[in-house]
């Protein structure tokens, strides 16, 4: 499957802040129809990372390529042409818009001809539900409800069906179950596999490590801007990452600096 | 499938509407005055003068209505009424030119204002809310500077000729400002924008969500700029109505107009921060405005006392549209599982 061209990769990517190292020589390979989990504490780095990958960020040296191609994302439009998707944490970013109409936000269907070209609310409102429905959200059936009305997993559902529809090939998902409860987060887990199924593939931003292993076929730590670790699925365990997520020694040193302040841990343990 | 897109009427979708509130404030202050005010206050005199009224706040409430999805607020349409109206009357009363290229005069004026009030927006990120407070103020200097500059007075009197004192200043019946039909054309306008067009899904967008809507690809600034010139276009035509009824022209016309759209607006449940508002809502604020601002003299008391029922209104309304607003996000939860 690795033999195969990265469908999105980059190559020894730095991004550099006014002097700071947010991105330290990256290099990633992206494929169709794989899950890559980027792991990491916050301010690793990660958030500089799908930036860059969705087009908000230029990197300071290095290469992006698409299909092997090296290509320059000017804005986040010139990305989402290429077929790359963003979903942010909170998922549907118009609480009080309907359904069928953020669905189509910047791409509204429309009807009739010529100057007679009005929006078409009775396709977007089906069309939502129905994609929806595809991804097992049974419970909306009237595409004219409010964003805000559905839940945290809805609305993540929802901007994941909306990217599928318009046809992303990349679907990079910024902690999409960070705000999320055990059952909706699994409900999300479940919809990143659907949508790997069909050959997209995913980015996906977590800090949680079951969700991680739960999902990913291929695994990244990011430590400090630079990419600390990179294996396939099976090749590390979860105490590896764990630790690695935390910084390895650190966090035998904190365990040993509180086991002398409290003297309980271990014994609990 | 089908049955999931059949629409069922409910009482727990009316609630959830934006302009529920909004009816139910109207019917109320109507009921009110009805028994306060008497038989006079529900004949035909007492609906064409909360008409009246409504109708001319509402040319304006429209528009302003739709900037206020968008986000933005403007306060610069009393000014640009009282400028506009100078415009028209200096133009074909003053210097006797004839009435159409006045009134054309005044409409790009307004039109024009707006669309400067657009550009210093959008190019320069301040809020509206101070952009047009500074218009405000600058547009009204220049209005009462030129004015007494080139006239040498505050009041212009013009006349419009035929077809246009019909157009705009005759009234109907002998009591229905010819502004009445006005108003539904702009609600009828404003309609298609916000529910048939693109245009519409666009300014609700931007509304909720400036950042998200930009990277949406949709021409964020581009919409703002018209939606300020639509707001100077609605005030230029109530300035052209105004002046063709009274046939005259004051600098300080319209000021009431700032204040007043923004209580319609808010009353008609448009969310002050943007996104979500409705056509009819706003109508319903407007017609609530009007009510109340004219219903206060059929009942024999002073007059004075209509501006405390307002501000108690605006009160009442923004914390009532705050609930059904919750009401409407918690849309289905009945259903749940």
């Amino acid at each position: 499957m690795s033999n195969a061209t990265p469908i999105l990769s980059l190559k020894n990517v730095s991004k550099n802040f006014a002097g700071y190292q947010a991105l330290d020589d990256v290099s990633l390979d992206i494929y169709p129809g794989q899950v890559l989990c980027l792991l990491g504490d916050n301010g690793a780095g990660k958030s500089t990372l799908i930036k860059v990958l969705s087009g908000f960020h230029e990197p300071t040296s290095g290469v992006v390529e698409v299909n092997g191609t090296p290509t320059v994302f000017k804005s986040p439009k010139d990305a989402s042409n290429e077929g790359i998707a963003t979903v942010h944490q909170f998922g549907g970013t118009f609480p009080l818009m309907s359904i069928g109409r953020s669905f189509f936000v910047g791409s509204e269907p429309t009807k009739g001809f010529g100057p007679f070209k009005w929006f078409d609310k009775k396709f977007a409102n089906e069309t939502a539900v129905r994609e929806m429905q595809a991804l097992g959200i049974t419970r909306v059936t009237d595409g004219d409800r409010l964003i805000g009305g559905l839940s945290g997993g809805e609305r993540q559902a929802c901007a994941i069906a909306r990217a599928v529809h318009f046809g992303a090939n990349v679907l990079i998902l910024d902690e999409p179950t960070a705000a999320l409860g055990v059952k909706e987060a699994a409900h999300v887990l479940r919809i990143i596999m659907q949508a790997r199924n069909k050959g997209v593939a995913v980015v996906l931003v977590t800090h949680n490590v079951s969700h991680a292993l739960t999902v990913g076929d291929h695994f990244a730590v990011l430590i400090r801007g630079q990419k600390a670790d990179d294996f396939a699925k099976g090749e590390r365990t979860r105490e590896q990452i764990t630790d690695l997520m935390a910084g390895g020694e650190a966090m035998e040193e904190l365990v040993s600096e509180l086991n002398s302040l409290t003297g309980t841990i271990n014994v609990i343990n | 499938m089908s049955q999931s897109t059949k629409k069922v009427f409910s009482f727990g979708s009316l609630v959830r509407r934006p302009e529920f509130g909004a009816l139910i404030g109207a019917l109320a202050v109507y009921i009110f005055f009805a028994i306060a005010g008497g038989a006079q206050f529900t004949e035909l005199g007492g609906w064409a003068s909360w008409l009246n009224v409504a109708a001319e706040l509402g040319i304006i409430a429209l528009p302003v209505s739709m900037v206020m999805i968008a986000g933005d607020l403007d306060l610069s349409v009393g000014s640009v009424l009282a400028s506009s109206s100078m415009v028209f009357a200096i133009t074909s009363g003053f210097y006797h030119l004839p009435t159409i290229v006045g009134i054309l005069l005044a409409l790009a004026f307004g039109t024009g204002v707006g669309l400067l009030n657009g550009f210093i927006v959008t190019k320069t990120n301040l809020p509206s809310f101070v952009v047009t407070l500074a218009t405000m103020f600058a547009i009204s200097g220049i209005t009462l500077g030129f004015t007494r500059l080139i006239t040498g007075s505050t009041s212009v009197a013009v006349t419009a000729d035929e077809p246009f004192h019909s157009m705009f200043g005759i009234l109907l019946g002998g009591k229905f400002e010819v502004a009445i039909v006005w108003w539904i054309i702009v609600a009828l306008v404003v309609s298609l924008i916000l529910y048939k067009s693109i245009w519409g899904n666009w300014i609700y967008a931007i509304g909720g969500d400036v950042v998200s809507a930009r990277a949406t690809g949709i021409p964020v600034s581009k919409v703002r700029i018209a939606l300020f010139a639509g707001s100077g276009f609605g005030a230029a035509l109530v300035a052209v109505i105004q002046t063709c009824l009274y046939n005259s022209a004051q600098v300080a016309n319209g000021q009431s107009f700032v204040f007043n759209s923004i209580i319609a607006v808010v009353v008609g449940g448009v969310l002050l921060t943007g996104g979500y508002g409705s056509t009819i809502g706003v109508i319903l604020g407007t017609i609530t405005f009007g009510v109340v601002n004219q219903g206060i003299y059929y009942t024999g008391w002073d007059a004075d006392w209509a501006a405390l029922i307002l501000g108690i209104l605006l009160l009442i309304a923004v914390l009532t549209n705050n609930t059904f607003r919750r009401l409407a996000l918690s849309g289905g939860k009945k259903e749940k599982k």
